[in-house]
């Protein structure tokens, strides 16, 4: 039982800001753009440091895979309650191939370097929406898994996860460790205020590479083409009943 | 005007600005309507009225950070969840 807690914070283009996909259909345009941290990962980290904060764990480290503006998001992290951060640097080609199981394969390898009790994961990036991270992670760890948390309580050495599937909710008991990712009921996020962020400048970043965790981030996927969505026809106005069933027909409707 | 009090001013001034880079309007809009708020009250000298107007701008940030995270909790509701019946 260390009481440490990994909390997994991922730097996307932030959730107010319209995507615009490049010409060449390689991907969406990132340069210029306003970023912050994937909304489901604000929640896990308010979730770790509100299990702080009631003394059922001890430190809360705050976790981000890419390039050196991620630093930001740990930052941020920091800012609301987070103890320490490890930043693992990925830029250039390896960031744009860098997908749910290369990040499981470094959140575990850092989760057995840190000896956590648990990990918290956001249940899913808004950028990719892939929804594995935490999935994976479990996998090659081999813990036990509260995926879409809506309720997490400490029992002992025991997790109870209360989770949101469809139609209702299901209330599991698993082991510690083990990873957790937060559903968007999990709680309400705190804001990281200017006087906290200042404060969060002194708390420690240290700074590697995923070869440093013996991690091979090489991707097995390629990206063929990233295309808009279809864009919503005009509609048209009718004058009268017959028009309507005229054109209801023509477009077989009816 | 009191110095303590003074440092109070600035402090809120920039908590304000710095929340204000998340405005739904903009920024821009923000930081005129923010310096417009303050201006309006350059002669005050009561430091009671002061404390007051100190206050209200506190309760001000607690109010921008709500309607900050019930904007992006109901963005990612209407994204990702089905609408209730």
């Amino acid at each position: 039982m260390s009481g440490r807690v990994l909390v997994g914070v991922k730097r996307v283009i932030d959730y107010a800001v319209k995507i615009r996909v490049k010409p060449d259909n390689s991907g969406v345009v990132t340069d210029g753009v306003k970023h912050s941290m994937n909304p489901f990962c604000e929640i896990a980290v308010e979730e770790a440091v509100k299990l702080k904060e009631k003394k059922l764990i001890k430190e809360v480290v705050a976790v981000s895979c890419g390039p050196q503006q991620s630093q930001e998001t740990i930052r941020t992290a920091l800012a609301m309650g987070a103890d320490r951060g490890i930043h693992v640097e990925v830029s250039g080609k390896d960031y744009e191939a860098l997908g749910p199981l290369q990040v499981s394969k470094i959140l575990a390898a850092l989760a057995k370097k840190e000896e956590a009790q648990l990990v918290i994961l956001g249940k899913q990036a808004i950028d990719d929406d892939c929804n594995q991270t935490g999935q994976m992670t479990a996998a090659l760890l081999d813990w036990p898994q509260g995926t879409f948390a809506s309720e997490v309580s400490l029992e002992g050495d025991k997790v109870k996860v209360v989770r949101e599937i469809d139609g209702g909710l299901e209330t599991i008991k698993i082991n510690t460790p083990a990873v957790l990712t937060a559903d968007l009921r999990l709680n309400t996020p705190r804001y990281a205020t200017l006087p906290n962020i200042m404060k969060a400048k002194k708390k420690k970043v240290v700074n590697m590479k995923p070869a440093d965790l013996g991690v091979d981030v090489a991707t097995r996927l390629e990206v063929l083409r990233v295309d808009e969505p279809p864009q919503r026809q005009a509609g048209v106005k009718v004058e009268t009943v017959e028009d309507l069933v005229g054109k209801l027909k023509e477009t077989g409707r009816i | 005007m009191a110095n303590s009090l003074k440092g109070e001013v600035i402090r809120l001034y920039k908590n304000l600005l710095y929340l204000g880079r998340d405005y739904p309007q903009g920024f821009v809009y923000f930081r005129g309507r923010l310096k417009a708020a303050f201006m309006k009250n350059k002669d005050v000298t009561d430091p009671d009225k002061i404390k007051k107007l100190v206050a209200r701008g506190d309760f001000v940030i607690k109010e921008l950070e709500a309607l900050y995270f019930l904007r992006k909790y109901r963005a990612m509701k209407k994204r990702y969840y089905e609408p209730e019946k």
